[in-house]
């Protein structure tokens, strides 16, 4: 196996590239954490609490995966496959307030 | 013959996908894993909405330990991708480094894990104690598994299995790129659990 069939594989000054975003990514998710903690001392009513602590969470999240595991450079394949997932986690996450919804209804 | 002619694509691209098995596997195997932890995210929006009471995660839990497990595990994501690059970067002294560090990082991680679990048993709290703590065990103890199974692979990374850098350094820095893309999945994890848990 030679490096020339690495077609995938990144080069050294890309990654020098890579590098100065992860410590800035790093630098910004320890703030967010910072930000999480403080805007639970606000006593915010619990839907705007949610809102806030699940928007910072998906924040960072985003940053984790665009960044630390390449995702916003990764293949079609790869974002094609996890758009899927993520419709199917999406669909677990809001059965049981839509399956609420209906019961109420009823 | 040797295991790079054995196992194919673990190096070179596919053709028809243009990705290599050892990327396409550690991403199927992530999605697996978020719709494992999509069934509890699940199960804990369903028991709380059904529950007469919930409690402040705050009221029980201890967040000054949580908050710290947090920065932990996103330092840790750092050493780790920091390994990958020295590895790009043919910097092996660095990778042992980094990836040293990563370990160490996951250790703090659980013994912070285990003294916040002592507490919780000191008081008499435990999963059958009340619905929150069922769920509050369920998901931190399955998280907690995750990254004493990243925790093995790393180490072993770090130790043994590095001598494959010397005889396939491709084929080692993509298996370090995959151990990677699974510790940073841990580290997604938690960056949700903290604050539904810990916050909410």
């Amino acid at each position: 196996m030679t490096s020339e069939h690495a077609e995938d594989h990144p080069h050294a000054a890309h990654v020098d590239r890579h590098v100065r975003a992860y410590i800035t990514v790093f630098v910004v998710l320890m703030v967010l954490t910072l930000v999480t903690v403080w805007v639970s001392t606000l006593r915010l009513g619990l839907r705007l609490a949610v809102t806030a602590a699940l928007g910072i969470a998906t924040v960072k999240a985003s940053l984790v995966a665009g960044v630390f595991m390449h995702l916003s450079t990764e293949k079609k394949l790869i974002v094609l496959g996890l758009a899927l997932t993520l419709f199917f986690f999406l669909f677990c996450l809001l059965m049981p307030g839509v399956s609420d919804m209906l019961n109420n209804r009823l | 013959m040797s295991a790079a002619t054995l196992i194919p694509y673990t190096v070179e691209a596919r053709p028809d996908t243009g990705l290599n098995n050892v990327k396409i596997g550690i991403w199927l195997f992530l999605a697996s894993e978020v719709m494992l932890f999509g069934g509890l995210f699940a199960a804990y929006i369903l028991l709380r909405n059904g529950a007469a009471q919930w409690p402040l995660g705050a009221s029980i839990l201890s967040v000054p330990m949580a908050a710290a497990n947090t920065l932990v595990l996103i330092s840790s994501s750092v050493t780790m991708v920091m390994s990958w690059a020295s590895l790009v970067r043919k910097d092996f002294g660095k990778f042992r480094l980094f990836m040293g560090l990563t370990v160490v990082l996951g250790l703090v991680f659980m013994v912070i894990k285990s003294t916040e679990y002592r507490a919780k048993f000191h008081h008499e709290l435990f999963p059958r104690t009340n619905t929150f703590l069922a769920i509050y065990f369920t998901l931190t103890g399955l998280h907690a598994l995750h990254v004493l199974g990243g925790m093995v692979v790393n180490a072993y990374l770090w130790g043994p299995g590095s001598a494959m850098w010397k005889s396939e350094p491709l084929r080692f820095t993509n298996r370090v790129e995959a151990a990677g893309l699974f510790w940073h999945f841990v580290d997604l994890v938690w960056i949700f659990l903290f604050p539904i848990l810990y916050l909410l």
